[in-house]
């Protein structure tokens, strides 16, 4: 059977699921339950209007199903002839959703009031966007990278002219005592023939 | 083949002889840098290899050309194409001991522009890869949040409903074009540069900085992490893949095999250029590193191992993408149901359970017999898992849309996030060492940096001066700007080069000379496979690629998918025409570094001829007798000093 809507102006249709929030925990909807509904919302209209004394008579249901589903009307303490208008209904409710919400261990999506929707969630705003954190640490490690890079090529280039100064003296040394892929020979050795330019230019 | 050979004058005097190489081995003189162990350069060479394609073009390629049923034309063409193309830039930088540029003015001067489009090519490349890297340094920066930024679509202003850019579309799709690229609808917008994509571009090119700073020195320590994490991750990813729900959904649609693609000629086309792409040929890069091998170390096993190597790579990171995407996929499909399962259960006020993922459809005909009209103004979504499996699954769509969608679902979500983008800066960054070389070796080559520079000051320049022309990238249109260079300087110029390549070693160099070159490194002759895929096979099969893609590239008008929140199709891309100042830069970019073969070579011929030859005669005989004179001189030398011992 198709879901019918009701012409109440002053109405809220509910749904509930159970086995969507739940799953294997849960309950079974009956009559104290529906009870339980009707004390929340006198309690949820308590809360906003802080004065007047509402009860579980004043919340009316209708057309439950068994999807779970059902209307529901609010009516005045003084008055119950007259309906309390949709607007403050919602006034309550959402004032109270939480509230309501945990008293069936449901959510907004699992306990739907048709017509009032969610209130979103406030985004946090960190005072520093994370990413930046991150991209500050990596940054940081390069720079240190680059740094020591420079430094030590920096150190090598010293050790090299350092040790080709050494070198250099103890080359000339070696010539002058005439060593030679490490033999010692007891000539002089002429200098004409040292490898000092290789291709002499035009 | 002598016929076929072009006369080859002076290549002696260009090449090592085979004793100077012997020389060079056993006293280890000359200031080329050398590989520290095999290993460095294995690795090295994989990095360079296994990148982002194979974990994004590959899979997509195989699921979209049937399957299981492309891996016979891949596999073919890895045998005909990929190796003996491998064996020869490998062996051929091992023999010569130089660059790209310094290879190809060896062979033969004219062909001097070989290296030089190699060295474009590799530029233009490293431009926009290195961009793809900073993408992905991006979304890792924003993986160590609980909530990942991607996973729920902001609040808008007022704060009464979500974004409607990221209602309409998805949260994925809306942190990629909007949070992270902030695009523009078309190319003509440059919409500025975007200060957080610049702060990691620059941060992408510092890190490569310090990598290829010392050149090998670096690099070699570099790749014992860039090139090993990628396999450890993929791993990693598998392991967690096959335990999710519908995973081998995902495995079964990427391998089950059609063979009818086997006669659409486009699959083997896309096979060849995918393999040639894949492995980085003519990129100038395989060449150096080659070159700073020993001389008999055996080029030709490795070209065997590195093509198994990377193949299988390509299939095993298939496997993984298409379990997490099966996983998506299954999500989807679960999720359209449900939601189809509850639109009936509030429409008919039934029960919950009585609906199922079993019975949804026997339920729905049912309700469609007694209430048809009602069911029709549901309009109640199809779901089809087929659908959900071929979604946008190629390119930077699969990394940074499919899969980041697919790691929301997955529990603990930040940590598998921050693997798979490390992952990717890993497969990327090897790549670009092996980009940055056949740039930076080519530089020094011809002479472009005073010889007194050291490597880091190179090095930095380049990195500096690539990081400044990249910023086009990281504009409002960078996304569009980086298809275009993708599409047309990664693609026609490198085929033309990989053509030129083998022709001038085969027949400018000579096959015969090449042969005894390889039995002086290795120990044997290149056998038969070698001989009729090098003279014949793989030159016909770059021949016939390059043909097609040509041709295709030219008749097609050039299009481009853009991201317009204002189209009809929303969130559907919009194909656009690329406006006609395009063209002038689509010449630049495929053009220059084609033409730059046949335009050097006519340069060298003119200033050849210009030159008078007589004065060149007569110092090149200055110089022999010079040098004699020297040889006898220093034998003289020698015997003076033995006499005296």
């Amino acid at each position: 059977m198709v879901s019918k809507t009701l012409n109440a102006p002053n109405g809220y249709k509910v749904r509930i699921s159970l086995k969507t929030a739940l799953g294997e925990d849960a309950y079974e909807w009956n009559q104290s339950e529906m009870f339980f509904f009707q004390a929340t919302m006198a309690f949820a209209m308590r809360r906003h209007f802080q004065m007047e004394t509402y009860n579980v008579d004043n919340i009316i249901l209708c057309v439950q199903t068994s999807r779970v589903s059902f209307w529901f009307v609010v009516t005045s303490p003084d008055n119950t002839t007259m309906l309390i208008p949709k607007a403050d209904v919602e006034k309550a409710v959402r004032m109270s959703r939480h509230r309501i919400n945990n008293a069936f261990l449901l959510s907004d999506r699992t306990l739907e009031f048709l017509g009032i929707y969610p209130t979103l969630a406030a985004p946090v705003n960190p005072d520093t966007p994370p990413w930046l954190i991150v991209f500050g640490v990596v940054i940081g490690a390069v720079c240190v990278g680059i740094i020591a890079l420079l430094i030590s090529s920096l150190l090598q280039k010293r050790r090299k002219e350092k040790g080709m100064t050494e070198d250099g003296q103890d080359e000339e040394d070696m010539q002058v005592k005439g060593v030679e892929n490490g033999i010692n020979l007891d000539g002089t050795y002429n200098r004409g023939f040292t490898d000092d330019d290789r291709f002499t230019k035009l | 083949m002598r016929c076929l050979q072009v006369s080859n004058q002076d290549l002696e005097e260009r090449i090592p002889s085979y004793e100077e190489l012997e020389k060079l081995e056993n006293e280890e003189a000359g200031d080329r840098p050398k590989w520290d162990n095999k290993a460095q350069y294995m690795l090295t060479i994989v990095g360079f290899c296994v990148g982002l394609g194979n974990v994004w073009r590959f899979p997509y390629l195989c699921q979209s050309h049937g399957g299981g049923a492309f891996m016979i034309p891949f596999l073919i063409l890895l045998v005909l194409e990929g190796v003996p193309l491998l064996h020869l830039e490998f062996a051929i930088g091992q023999r010569l001991r130089k660059g790209s540029v310094g290879v190809w003015s060896a062979i033969h001067p004219y062909l001097t522009g070989i290296g030089i489009g190699s060295m474009c090519v590799s530029f233009l490349v490293s431009l926009y890869y290195n961009t793809i890297m900073a993408w992905v340094m991006w979304y890792f920066f924003n993986s160590f949040q609980e909530t990942l930024p991607w996973s729920q679509c902001p609040v808008n202003a007022n704060m009464t409903g979500l974004v409607s850019e990221c209602e309409r579309s998805s949260p994925v799709d809306y942190y990629w074009y909007r949070e992270t690229l902030n695009t523009t609808p078309d190319i003509d917008n440059t919409g500025g540069l975007q200060w957080w994509m610049v702060l990691c571009h620059v941060s992408a090119w510092a890190l490569l900085f310090i990598c290829i700073s010392r050149g090998i020195e670096t690099t070699g320590k570099a790749v014992y992490i860039t090139s090993t994490l990628p396999y450890a991750v993929l791993t990693i990813f598998l392991i967690r893949g096959l335990t999710l729900k519908g995973s081998l959904n995902g495995v079964k649609f990427l391998f089950t095999p059609d063979m009818n693609e086997l006669m659409n000629p486009t699959t083997w086309l896309d096979a060849g250029a995918q393999v040639f792409y894949s492995f980085s040929l003519a990129f100038g890069g395989l060449l150096s590193f080659s070159s700073y091998n020993s001389v008999h170390n055996n080029c030709e096993q490795d070209a065997v191992i590195i093509s198994i190597v990377n193949g299988a790579t390509a299939v095993y990171a298939a496997t993984v993408i298409y379990t997490i995407i099966g996983f998506r996929a299954t999500e989807k499909f679960d999720d359209c149901i449900s939601g189809n399962i509850l639109t009936l259960l509030n429409t008919f006020d039934l029960p919950e359970g009585n609906v199922t993922e079993n019975n949804y459809d026997q339920v729905l005909h049912s309700l469609n017999g007694t209430y048809p009209e009602v069911i029709q103004g549901l309009n109640l979504k199809t779901c089809d898992l087929n659908s959900f499996l071929s979604e946008g699954v190629e390119g930077t769509g699969l990394a940074f849309i499919v899969f980041t969608e697919a790691i929301t679902k997955m529990p603990v979500s930040p940590v598998w996030s921050v693997l798979f983008f490390i992952m990717l800066f890993c497969l990327g960054l090897s790549s670009m060492f092996g980009n940055i070389e056949g740039v930076l070796v080519p530089l020094q080559d011809l002479g472009v940096f005073p010889k007194s520079w050291p490597k880091e000051a190179i090095a930095g320049t380049t990195c500096v001066l690539c990081c400044l022309v990249g910023l086009i990238f990281v504009q409002g249109s960078g996304n569009y700007w980086l298809s275009l260079f993708d599409s047309y300087g990664g693609s026609i110029p490198l085929l033309i080069i990989a053509f030129c390549e083998m022709v001038g070693v085969v027949y400018l160099y000579g096959i015969d000379r090449f042969n005894d070159d390889i039995e002086f490194m290795i120990g044997h002759k290149p056998n038969l496979f070698w001989q009729i895929t090098w003279r014949f096979v793989s030159p016909a099969i770059m021949f016939v690629i390059f043909v097609f893609y040509f041709i295709t590239k030219v008749q097609e008008t050039p299009m481009y998918k853009a991201w317009n929140p204002e189209s009809e199709n929303f969130p559907t891309l919009e194909e656009k025409e690329y406006p006609s100042w395009i063209f002038a830069i689509i010449f630049i970019l495929a053009g220059i570094p084609g033409l730059s073969v046949p335009l050097t070579a006519i340069y060298k011929c003119l200033r050849n001829r210009c030159c008078k030859k007589d004065n060149e005669f007569k110092q090149d005989d200055l110089n022999t007798i010079l040098s004699s004179v020297w040889n006898l001189k220093n034998s003289i030398a020698c015997k003076v000093t033995q006499w005296h011992k």
